[in-house]
C-alpha cells in the first residue's frame, strides 16, 4: 500500500461557496474633471498648457485629467517654495510649525474614507488595503512627525540641527498618499519647504492632499504639489535652487538621479528597488509562514519595493510548504479592487502589466516551472494571476531582477550559511524575512542579512516610528522614526 | 681610522591584506620635503593594487564587523598604545616632512588621543544612535546601526598622520574595513602607521594603505562595484563631481570632509563620523497577545 502524506490544510470549495460582492461605494469620492498644479497655495493652470489623463486601472475608464508641469512650472513651484522658506517657514516658531502638521494629520483622518476610495480607483489596490493600511498610516505619519518639530535637538545629541531649505520630492505609484506623507511630513517638521511630484499614474490623492493643505491654512508655498511624468521629475532634480532631493522609485532612476546631482551641493536620499529574501526554516510555524509568504509577495499586487519576491524554503519542508502555498493561492480573490473581499487588485498600469508579463515569459524561457492561480481575471482592466516559479537558479533573471508584480521565485536550501549566502547575493538590500520558532536562529539571521528592514515571523509591516530604507543598491537614508529626521537636516 | 656606521634605510611599502608588498606595477615616486630633498622612494600604486586591496578589505569585512564591539574597542586602544610606543619615529618623519618640532609633537599627541577617543566609542554609539521603536501594532521593533561594508578613503593630503588617523578610526570603530590612499606629498607616516596597525591585533585586510597619486587612483576608488562608501577630504570641485558620478554606478555613499581642521577636536571628532558609514537596520518581531492587554515596548 502506498504511504500517503497527510495534508491537514483545510481546503474550502470556492466553487460552491462564493463570497457575495461587497463593493465599497464610490459616492464619498469627489473627483474633479480636471486638476491644475498646486503652487503657492493656489491651483494654477500649467504654463505648459498641457494635461494628461489618469485612469482607473481596474476598468480603464478615465478618472480625471491632470496638469503636466514643464520646466517653467517647476521653476515657479521652486520659487514659491524658496520664498515661503525664506520669509515664513524658517522664521516660524517650531511649535507652530508642528501644529500645522498635526492639523493636516487630523484632516486626513476626517476624510479617510474619501482618500481610500480615490486611492483604490486611481491605483488599483484593494479597498481593504487603502482603507486599513495606506490612509491610516499616511495620517499617522503626519501625526508622528508633527510632534518632532520642536524637539529636533533631542534627536541629535550635542548638535543643533539646521533645516536644508527647499526639498524636491519624487514619489512612486505603489503607495501614492503614503509616500507623499513619508516625504512631506518629515520635511515640514524639520523646517524645510517642499515641491512634491506624485507619479503620473496615481496623482489624485496627492492633489486631494493639496486641497487639505489649502484648507489647513498652511502658509502658501510651504508645500507645492505638481504633476507630470519623468521630464517633470528631471526638471525638479536639475533645478539649481533646490537643496535636497528625496526620491522613491526604481534603482535605475535612482542611479540617474545620483549622477545628475553630482557636482552640486544637493543632499539626496534614495529609497530604491529590492529583491527581498523571505526565508522559511523547517522549525517555522508553517501555516503562519505561508500566510507571511502570501502577504509578502501578493500584498498590493506585488507592487512593493520590499516585497518578499524570493522565497527560500528549507528542503525538509519544501513539499508541505509548496502544497499549502498552492492551496492558499487558490483561495486568493483576484479582481475588482473596490470589492471589500478582494485580496489582489488591479496592476497599476498597462505598462507595468507588460513588464510583469515580460518577466513571466523570461521565467518560462529559462525553463523554470511555473504555477499560477486558476482564478478568472476580469475582462477589462489590468490584472495578473498570482504566479510562482520553482526550480529557480540563483542566476535566473527572475531571482535577480525586481519584477514589481505578483510573481514569486522559489529556491531551496539546506543550511543556515547557505541561505545567508544566497539571500545576500544580490545588489539590493532593502528588506528580508525570516520564519523560524527558534529565537537564537532569528537573531543570527537578522544580524547577518544585509538589508535595512528585517521582518522575523512577520512581513510587510510598517509604522511611522519605524525607520525604513535600504542597504547597497536599494538606496540610502531612512524614512520614518527618529532616523528619518536626518534626511532633511544638516547635522554636522 | 674608525668607520662611521652606515644607517639602515627603510623601504616604504604599501599595506594590503596584512602584508607589505611593493606595488605590483613596480612603479615608484620620490617623496621630498619642501627643499626638494629626497626623503624616500615610495610605491606608486596602480589600479591593480586598488583592486587587490578592495578584495582584501571585503574578505576581512565579515570577521571584523562580527567582532564584539568591546573587542574592537580593545584593538583601537591597542593601536593607540603602539603609536605611543613609536612616537619618536613619527616625530622624526613629521619633521622630515617639514613640520616644526612643536607641530610634530602636537600631531602625534592628537593622533594618539583621537584613537583613544574612537576606541571609547566602539561599544557606545549603538546605544546612542539605536532605538526601540514604539510601533502601534503588537511587535517588538528596534533599529541598530550596522557597518556599511567596504569604504575607500582618500586621506587628507595636507596632514601626514593626524588626517589619516582621523579618517580611518571612525570607519573601523564602526566595524567597516577600508582601503586608504595616503597623502601624496607626505606619505612617510602612512607606511609607518601601517606597521603600527600590523602590530596591534588588527586583522589583516581591515585597514589597507596605499601610496600614490590621487589624480590617478580616485577614479578607481569611486567606481569599484564592491565598495559601499567613499570618503574624500579635499575641496576640488572636479574631483568631487567625478566621485559622485562614479559612485552612482552602485549607489555608493559619498562622504566629503573637505573643510575640517583636523587639529580641532570640536570639529574633527564625533560619533557622527562613525554614523556616516553606518546603515540603520530595523527588525520586527510579533509579540503574542494573550488576554485583554496588548503587550508592547
Amino acid at each position: 500500500m502506498a504511504k500517503s502524506t497527510k495534508n491537514n490544510t483545510l481546503k474550502l470549495k470556492f466553487d460552491t461557496l462564493k463570497y457575495a460582492p461587497a463593493p465599497e461605494s464610490k459616492s464619498s469620492a469627489k473627483i474633479n474633471a480636471q486638476y491644475d498644479l498646486f503652487i503657492n497655495g493656489k491651483f494654477e493652470k500649467p504654463l505648459s498648457k498641457k494635461y494628461f489623463d489618469t485612469i482607473n486601472p481596474a476598468t480603464e475608464e478615465k478618472l480625471s485629467s491632470v496638469a503636466e508641469a514643464n520646466t517653467a512650472d517647476v521653476d515657479k513651484a521652486v520659487k514659491a517654495a524658496r520664498n515661503a522658506y525664506n520669509n515664513v517657514w524658517s522664521k516660524m516658531p517650531a511649535k507652530e510649525r508642528g501644529k500645522y502638521i498635526f492639523r493636516i494629520a487630523r484632516m486626513i483622518q476626517e476624510r479617510a474614507r474619501e482618500f481610500s476610495v480615490i486611492e483604490t480607483l486611481d491605483g488599483g489596490k484593494p479597498i481593504r488595503e487603502s482603507r486599513d493600511i495606506d490612509i491610516p498610516l499616511a495620517a499617522n505619519h503626519f501625526f508622528y512627525y508633527a510632534g518632532w518639530a520642536d524637539k529636533l535637538a533631542y534627536a541629535f545629541p550635542n548638535r543643533q540641527p539646521k533645516s536644508l531649505g527647499v526639498a524636491g520630492q519624487i514619489i512612486p505609484w505603489n503607495f501614492p498618499l503614503l509616500m507623499a506623507a513619508w516625504k512631506i511630513a518629515p520635511a515640514l517638521a524639520t523646517g524645510n519647504t517642499v515641491v512634491l511630484k506624485p507619479a503620473e499614474t496615481t496623482p489624485l490623492t496627492a492633489l486631494k492632499l493639496a486641497e487639505i493643505i489649502q484648507e489647513s491654512d498652511l502658509p502658501p508655498g510651504v508645500v507645492n504639489i505638481i504633476t507630470g511624468a519623468g521630464a517633470t521629475g528631471a526638471a525638479i532634480v536639475n533645478h539649481s535652487d533646490i537643496n535636497k532631493i528625496a526620491f522613491t522609485g526604481s534603482t535605475e532612476v535612482g542611479k540617474i538621479i545620483q549622477r545628475a546631482v553630482a557636482g552640486t551641493n544637493k543632499k539626496i536620499t534614495l529609497e530604491l528597488g529590492g529583491k527581498a529574501a523571505n526565508i522559511i526554516f523547517e522549525d517555522a510555524a508553517i501555516d503562519a509562514a505561508v500566510e507571511g509568504i502570501i502577504n509578502g509577495i501578493y500584498f498590493n499586487q506585488g507592487h512593493v519595493c520590499c516585497a518578499g519576491s524570493r522565497l527560500f524554503v528549507q528542503e525538509s519542508v519544501y513539499k508541505i510548504v509548496m502544497q499549502k502555498l498552492k492551496d492558499r493561492i487558490a483561495t486568493l480573490i483576484v479582481g475588482d479592487p473596490m470589492d471589500k473581499n478582494t485580496d489582489v487588485g488591479a496592476i497599476n498600469s498597462k505598462q507595468q502589466l507588460e513588464t510583469i508579463h515580460k518577466y513571466i515569459n523570461i521565467g518560462k524561457k529559462e525553463g523554470l516551472d511555473i504555477f499560477e492561480s486558476s482564478c478568472v481575471l476580469p475582462e477589462k482592466g489590468f490584472f495578473c494571476k498570482p504566479t510562482l516559479f520553482t526550480n529557480v537558479a540563483q542566476s535566473s533573471r527572475i531571482a535577480q531582477e525586481e519584477i514589481f508584480g505578483p510573481v514569486l521565485a522559489i529556491q531551496t536550501f539546506r543550511t543556515d550559511d547557505e541561505v545567508i549566502e544566497k539571500a545576500n547575493n544580490t545588489a539590493y538590500g532593502l528588506s528580508a524575512g525570516v520564519w523560524t520558532d527558534k529565537g537564537s536562529k532569528v537573531f543570527n539571521l537578522t544580524s547577518k542579512l544585509r538589508a535595512g528592514v528585517i521582518w522575523a515571523n512577520t512581513y510587510n509591516k510598517f509604522d511611522p516610528t519605524s525607520p525604513f530604507g535600504g542597504y547597497k543598491e536599494s538606496g540610502f537614508g531612512r524614512e520614518g522614526g527618529l532616523h528619518g529626521l536626518s534626511a532633511y537636516l544638516n547635522v554636522q | 681610522m674608525a668607520t662611521k656606521r652606515l644607517e639602515v634605510l627603510k623601504t616604504y611599502k604599501i599595506y594590503i591584506g596584512g602584508q607589505f608588498p611593493r606595488t605590483e606595477s613596480g612603479r615608484y615616486y620620490v617623496a621630498t620635503n619642501k627643499k626638494q630633498q629626497a626623503l624616500a622612494n615610495v610605491c606608486l600604486s596602480s589600479r591593480k593594487d586598488v583592486r587587490d586591496a578592495i578584495v582584501a578589505a571585503r574578505a576581512a569585512c565579515g570577521g571584523w564587523s562580527g567582532r564584539a564591539a568591546f573587542n574592537r574597542a580593545q584593538i583601537l586602544y591597542r593601536i593607540a598604545e603602539m603609536l605611543e610606543g613609536r612616537r619618536a619615529q613619527f616625530v622624526d618623519e613629521l619633521i622630515k616632512q617639514d613640520a616644526s618640532a612643536k607641530d610634530a609633537e602636537q600631531e602625534i599627541n592628537l593622533s594618539i588621543d583621537r584613537l583613544i577617543y574612537y576606541a571609547g566609542w566602539c561599544d557606545k554609539y549603538q546605544q546612542v544612535f539605536g532605538s526601540v521603536n514604539p510601533v502601534a501594532s503588537s511587535h517588538f521593533n528596534f533599529s541598530v546601526p550596522e557597518p556599511t561594508g567596504v569604504v575607500t578613503i582618500v586621506a587628507p593630503q595636507n596632514s601626514s598622520l593626524l588626517g589619516l588617523v582621523s579618517v580611518i578610526a571612525p570607519i573601523i570603530a564602526g566595524g567597516n574595513t577600508c582601503v586608504v590612499l595616503a597623502s601624496e606629498d607626505k606619505p612617510l607616516c602612512s607606511v609607518t602607521f601601517a606597521e603600527v596597525i600590523n602590530s596591534s591585533d588588527v586583522p589583516g585586510g581591515v585597514v589597507n594603505i596605499l601610496t600614490g597619486k590621487p589624480s590617478e587612483l580616485v577614479k578607481y576608488f569611486a567606481e569599484h562595484m564592491d565598495v559601499n562608501a567613499i570618503v574624500y577630504c579635499e575641496n576640488d570641485a572636479a574631483t568631487k563631481k567625478l566621485i559622485q558620478e562614479k559612485a552612482s554606478l552602485n549607489v555608493k555613499r559619498v562622504l566629503f570632509y573637505d573643510s575640517i581642521n583636523w587639529k580641532n577636536d570640536a570639529e574633527a571628532q564625533s560619533p557622527y563620523f562613525i554614523m556616516d558609514a553606518q546603515e540603520i537596520k530595523t527588525t520586527w518581531h510579533p509579540i503574542e497577545t494573550v488576554g485583554s492587554a496588548k503587550a508592547g515596548y
